[in-house]
């Protein structure tokens, strides 16, 4: 029957090709708008590209730069960091502490999870940003609510290179929206009966809080950990335009994001800024490694 | 030992336990039964204080306890779904109450390993409870409630989640924990074989009131209205519609087809009042031995259980009428059995459903 046999494998082919038909749109996104450029950046973090002549090749040179002879780079290291660590813990703990608020069976638990979760639909804008500006700024919102409540003249929250960064890491905290709503989704996972043997245990709400409700929550803590660490180091926006993306002053706001952003599209040094694009990856890469492997000492999961 | 004067639970509007008066005494083994929706879990945690009391009394040992927190009770709790702290080790699960209770480490020790050596669970006591089977759970859950030394023990159907081979070795052990530690314990469960196989008391249940209250065999014997008839003995007890053809005194003669015979009553009743006659199906008999003649049976339907033989049919006038018959019998759908019924196996019940011969 090598009739019926190649009849059926045309109908199999044919089959196929529908399928890649189907596949098509998303596949060439992936390619041409993903993996292309991410190969393409590859490629230019080892040429001296200026984005206006063509790329000359110039090996890990860009790297050596970076590592030995980059203060910027030593500065946007330190910004980011500080700014990974001090908002992606404040972040977590206020959504906790607003999502068990929120599950104690409040009335109207869902008008207040929407007004909870707004910051977060609105807040990565540049409108907020913007806004966020005028908050902190010199004859901002809040210097004119100091002054009208205390009489207190504040200095400008935003140009001042001691504070400016925390308003950034003020900023990040006020989007806690996502993580609340994953924290409360998990805290309804946890069955009621536990809590009602831990209080016939004579578990007050504290204990129980510190010895049930946090333990049973560490998949969830592990989750939004994870995925708020990489959207700080990844931060852009709000930085870039309360500093009008100087990333002043005197660099006090210079999120890695940014300095990659002025190498590039300021300086035109796309190789360079190829070069430091990769290390974040890296950065990123192994934090989340580093995650996954302590998580096991921490991390409680069910089955 | 434990009194509810008029407990009463409200949820807004509804009302789901209607004025329960009980008094357990110390030592006792006392099963709520009832259907679901009866009442009888949120009676367990009112006694509990995992649910406040709307109305009446609640003491323990003669102290009013309403108010009382629920670790302050003397009693433990074990759950339907076992509530183990997933998170924490067997021995974890069970020295957590003492822990916070700030008790003595060394004393903590001797209790937990106390009651997983009653309960054979010491070679589980570092395993999670992920890692242990249902019934490993469910001796972890008694441990924990062991460990707390109560004056009082609290079920809530703990054995409707295992298997029903489980099941039956559990119950033994229940039984047996409750001869060995002489605690009180209080039992809901909506089986009727727990209940009978477990209580010194039923407790039977419905729609938030106390139906009856007695020994397992005074409730079978003598169910106190149509309800407990029906709920207690399984098979269900048949229920005959049966005419009054006169009643007088402390006697009645009852109508059933075309038989006539002599009750003990407790009350006059009008011949008009429609009457009941329940015959538990272990009660018929067949053969001519019978004090109470039933007539014909018509069967319908027969199921061979080996040890028992369960014949479903119909009486003369239609009723339909079950009858368990012990050993094997060679009877099938279409044959024919002559049925009858002594006296003391027989129950009335008057149209308001309480029970009518004494």
């Amino acid at each position: 029957m090598p009739n019926a046999a190649a009849a059926s494998a045309r109908a199999v082919q044919g089959d196929d090709l529908a399928g890649y038909g189907f596949l098509l749109p998303w596949l060439l996104g992936f390619l041409l708008l993903t993996l292309g450029p991410v190969a393409a950046s590859f490629y230019l973090s080892l040429t001296d590209y200026s984005g206006l002549s063509a790329p000359n090749w110039v090996g890990i040179e860009n790297y050596t730069r970076i590592a030995t002879d980059d203060p910027r780079f030593i500065t946007a290291m330190t910004v980011t960091f500080t700014f990974v660590l001090l908002s992606v813990p404040l972040k977590l703990i206020f959504a906790l502490g607003v999502a068990v608020a929120l599950n104690k069976g409040l009335t109207g638990l869902s008008f207040f999870r929407a007004v909870f979760y707004l910051p977060s639909l609105i807040g990565g804008s540049v409108a907020i940003a913007v806004l966020w500006r005028q908050v902190f700024a010199g004859d901002g919102l809040l210097n004119q609510a100091l002054h009208t409540l205390f009489g207190y003249e504040g200095p400008s929250w935003i140009a001042n290179p001691s504070t400016s960064l925390y308003t950034l890491v003020l900023l990040a905290v006020w989007q806690f929206g996502s993580s609340m709503i994953i924290f409360l989704a998990g805290l309804r996972q946890i069955p009621q009966d536990i809590y009602e043997a831990a209080s016939i245990d004579g578990a007050q709400p504290v204990r129980q809080f510190f010895k049930i409700t946090l333990p049973l929550l560490t998949p969830v803590i592990f989750f939004n950990a994870v995925i708020q660490t990489i959207d700080a180091f990844k931060a852009f926006t709000s930085a870039f335009v309360i500093s009008d993306g100087t990333g002043g002053p005197i660099d006090s706001t210079l999120f890695y994001t940014l300095y990659l952003y002025q190498e590039a599209f300021t300086n035109f040094r796309f190789g360079y800024a190829s070069a430091l694009a990769w290390i974040l990856v890296l950065i990123i890469a192994a934090f989340t490694a580093l995650s996954f492997l302590s998580a096991r000492y921490w991390v409680h999961y069910d089955d | 030992m434990l009194s509810l004067t008029q407990v009463q639970k409200r949820f807004g509007a509804v009302e789901v336990i209607r004025g329960v008066d009980l008094s357990i005494a110390s030592g006792e083994f006392v099963v709520f039964v009832g259907p679901s929706g009866c009442g009888k879990s949120t009676l367990l945690r009112m006694i509990a204080g995992l649910e406040p009391i709307s109305g009446g009394e609640l003491s323990i040992g003669g102290i009013r306890m309403n108010e009382t927190a629920a670790s302050q009770r003397g009693i433990a709790m074990v759950f339907q779904s076992y509530a183990l702290y997933p998170h924490m080790s067997v021995y974890k699960n069970m020295s957590f109450g003492l822990e916070t209770a700030r008790m003595r480490k060394a004393e903590i020790d001797r209790r937990v390993r106390k009651a997983a050596d009653i309960l054979q669970i010491t070679p589980l006591l570092e395993r999670k409870p992920r890692q242990l089977s249902g019934g490993q759970r469910q001796r972890v859950a008694i441990g924990r409630a062991i460990v707390r030394d109560p004056k009082i023990f609290l079920f809530d159907e703990p054995l409707s989640n295992l298997d029903a081979e489980l099941r039956v070795q559990t119950r033994v052990e229940i039984a047996k924990l409750h001869a060995d530690i002489g605690a009180t314990m209080i039992y809901v469960t909506h089986d009727q074989v727990e209940a009978m196989t477990l209580a010194d008391r039923i407790v039977v249940l419905r729609a938030g009131i106390v139906e009856q209250q007695g020994t397992p065999l005074d409730i079978y014997n003598k169910p106190a209205n149509r309800f407990v008839a029906g709920f207690i003995g399984s098979p269900k007890m048949n229920f005959l519609d049966v005419s009054a053809a006169a009643g007088g005194g402390d006697a009645a003669t009852i109508g059933l087809g075309a038989s006539r015979f002599s009750m003990s009553i407790r009350r006059g009743f009008d011949a008009s009042e429609p009457l009941t006659l329940g015959i538990r199906p272990e009660h018929v008999v067949t053969g001519g031995t019978a004090e109470i003649d039933l007539g014909t049976l018509a069967i319908v339907h027969v199921e061979q259980l080996g040890g028992q033989t369960i014949a479903y049919g119909r009486l003369a006038d239609g009723q339909a009428l079950n009858v368990v018959l012990e050993g094997q019998r060679r009877i099938s759908a279409g044959d024919s059995l002559p049925v009858g019924a002594m006296a003391g196996g027989c129950h009335l019940f008057g149209s308001d459903g309480l029970r009518l011969n004494s």
